[in-house]
């Protein structure tokens, strides 16, 4: 079976005005389905670049990335939107809700561009924010809910395409040790019941002994 | 992404920041109300002119001494009595002549100012002219130089008060006329009343005014295939006579072609001037799209990370743009055409005619700057790197 998600020995470098900053310096690893994997790292030392990356969000500069077993150099933006659309969910470190939005029209944005109806999007979005608790919260707007219910909104929004992969980059950053529980109780009940895999980035390392393997980054490299 | 979905985004993005939509909005309402109006008004005043002119008679031949063109010099006429029988016998056509002046009339103690024409009978045949009551001039009255009057319903009311003056003599520059028509009402023109005018047999008003000239004469072709025929004997017969001078024979298409290439360029340029307010409110639309795009640069960043394509942010923004421009054209449009009846109510002389394809024109224009001004800032979103926009504060 093709493996979720494949970098063969990825690189991203950015260029800033005359100097070069290597983020990733050739790393390679494969998500399989229903994994789960937490990533690891000192601060800077690209965890982040490679989840965008593993994502289909943003390009490798040099080497091979499939999602899917679809190499994403031979796909133009647009497809690689639809491909995100399709297999992937993002919990990013600062939520990402939009402001003066409910939270069930926030869950439900990534089926817009699915073509799903209002009345089933809001369905979907009820549906999915139940799941993670927050049934009862469905027309609070981000300012009115606090930080772990904000994160378990976005968790929500990554949840309701029905994705392959969910990537939660440090999703118990923000949150209490108490809320951080629970969080991670949910991303670990979706990658059991469902089958999810997730892949997440974290500096606590309780949080990370709890995956199943872990991938340590150092300088834009994978530490063996 | 339905375009119902990118609507309604786009409808709570312009709420969200409700003043500035609607200071946006305004320079569109002032550019299509203005260009709205201006054109109503031009249209009105080249109609208005254009159904005087038609008024004249159709098969109508002008001559006036000099040429006829616009901002030359007026010639001091040297026509007389003698050249219209000359005329008439050429042509074989009545010929009309006209001698004016401004004079002041008198009943009682009331006076009003008119203008006093010389005429003769011909005036009534050759030009549209009803007489509402008693009767036109006649040859003999201009033979035997006799003093009476046609005059204009206008003075009726205000010398008369309303009272039959048919019969009454009214004292015209000073020399007594009596009264043995009144015309029936054709309205005010932009060139003054006609209403007031007086009409006196040609032989009195050269006495009158102490003038042995005629100013203008008039005739009308047959049929309209005969008005160059007509034309030519006309500017032959006076050639004829006045060697050193020019004349001009000019009908009424050519009055009309004059009088409407004229207003049209009027009305041209005024639209003009106000289609370039409708510009700057454009460059507006387009620097508030760009305020716009880079105050929700984490929003696209989010939709694109969650599947939006370039398109469907491209959509979003540019509906935010024409969504702007055509509420602004269509209140614009409502602003304009009641300005334009507003106008044309409170000032007499300001005809204002609104056509279909003003405020059709107006709102696809508006609407056209929105898509024009919005596609550089919703390109600019639609081609936004969605890890970039995403780490934008
Ligand atoms: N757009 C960019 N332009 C230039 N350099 C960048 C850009 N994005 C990231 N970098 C650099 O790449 C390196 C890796 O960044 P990245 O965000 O992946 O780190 P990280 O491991 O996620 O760190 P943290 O734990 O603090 O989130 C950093 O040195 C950063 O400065
Ligand atoms: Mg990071």
């Amino acid at each position: 079976m093709t493996p979720a998600l494949e970098a063969i020995d990825v690189t991203r470098s950015y260029q800033l005005e005359d100097v070069r900053v290597d983020a990733l310096r050739g790393v390679s690893l494969t998500i399989e389905h229903g994994d789960y994997v937490a990533v690891v790292g000192p601060s800077g030392s690209g965890k982040s670049t490679l989840m965008h990356l593993l994502g289909g969000l943003d390009r490798p500069t040099t080497g091979t990335l499939r999602v899917g077993g679809q190499d994403v150099a031979a796909m133009s933006q647009d497809q690689l939107a639809q491909v995100r659309n399709a297999t992937i969910g993002f919990v990013f470190q600062s939520f990402q809700l939009l402001a003066r939005t409910s939270a069930v029209d926030n869950v439900g944005m990534p089926l817009v561009y699915r073509g799903v109806r209002r009345a089933e999007r809001r369905r979907c979005a009820t549906e999915a924010l139940e799941r993670v608790g927050m049934g009862h919260r469905l027309a609070h707007r981000p300012s009115q809910l606090s930080g772990g219910e904000q994160q378990r909104v976005a968790i929500a929004r990554a949840l309701v395409g029905g994705p392959q992969v969910l990537l939660a980059d440090e999703p118990t950053g923000n949150l209490d040790t108490r809320t951080g529980e629970e969080v991670m109780a949910l991303l670990e009940a979706l990658n059991d019941e469902q089958g999810v895999a997730v892949v997440l980035v974290t500096h606590d390392r309780d949080v990370a002994q709890r995956a199943r393997r872990q991938v340590r980054v150092r300088d834009g490299l994978l530490e063996p | 992404m339905r375009v119902a979905e990118a609507y309604r985004v786009a409808v709570t993005a312009l709420r969200a920041n409700g003043l500035r939509s609607a200071l946006t909005m305004l320079g569109v309402v002032i550019g299509v109300a203005s260009v709205v109006v201006l054109v109503a008004i031009g249209t009105g005043a080249k109609r208005e002119v254009e159904q005087q002119v038609q008024g004249l008679g159709s098969n109508l031949i002008i001559v006036v001494p000099g040429r006829l063109e616009f901002g030359s010099a007026p010639t001091k006429s040297r026509l007389e009595l003698g050249d219209a029988d000359r005329l008439r016998r050429a042509t074989g056509q009545e010929v009309a002549v006209s001698l004016a002046s401004g004079e002041t009339v008198r009943f009682g103690t009331r006076s009003a100012f008119a203008t006093v024409n010389g005429t003769n009978a011909a005036v009534s045949r050759v030009f549209v002219r009803p007489v509402a009551r008693g009767e036109y001039l006649r040859e003999t009255d201009v033979d035997t130089r006799r003093r009476v009057a046609v005059i204009g319903p206008e003075l009726v009311t205000s010398l008369f008060d309303g009272a039959d003056p048919l019969g009454r003599t009214v004292s015209v520059g000073g020399v007594r006329f009596r009264v043995i028509g009144v015309f029936a009402s054709v309205g005010s023109s932009v060139g003054g009343s006609r209403d007031s005018e007086v009409h006196i047999p040609i032989t009195a008003a050269q006495r009158l005014f102490g003038d042995a000239r005629v100013d203008a004469m008039a005739l009308e072709a047959p049929t309209t295939e005969d008005i160059p025929q007509v034309r030519k004997q006309t500017l032959a017969v006076l050639a004829d006579r006045y060697p050193d001078e020019e004349f001009s024979a000019v009908t009424q298409d050519q009055i009309l072609g004059t009088v409407g290439r004229i207003l049209g360029l009027l009305t041209t340029v005024l639209a003009a001037i106000a289609a370039i307010s409708l510009l700057v409110g454009g460059v507006g639309v387009s620097n508030i799209m760009l305020v716009s795009v880079r105050e929700r640069t984490r929003e696209i960043g989010l939709r694109k990370a969650v599947g939006a394509r370039q398109r469907d942010v491209l959509l979003q923004f540019l509906l935010e743009a024409v969504l702007l421009t055509s509420i602004g054209g269509l209140v614009g449009i409502a602003l304009g055409i009641g300005g334009s009846l507003g106008l044309a109510a409170a000032i007499d002389q300001l005809p204002a005619v609104i056509t279909w394809w003003s405020p059709v024109l107006a709102f696809g224009v508006s609407a056209a700057v929105g898509v024009f001004f919005g596609v550089v800032p919703a390109r600019r979103a639609g081609r936004l790197d969605p890890v970039v926009a995403l780490r934008s504060e």
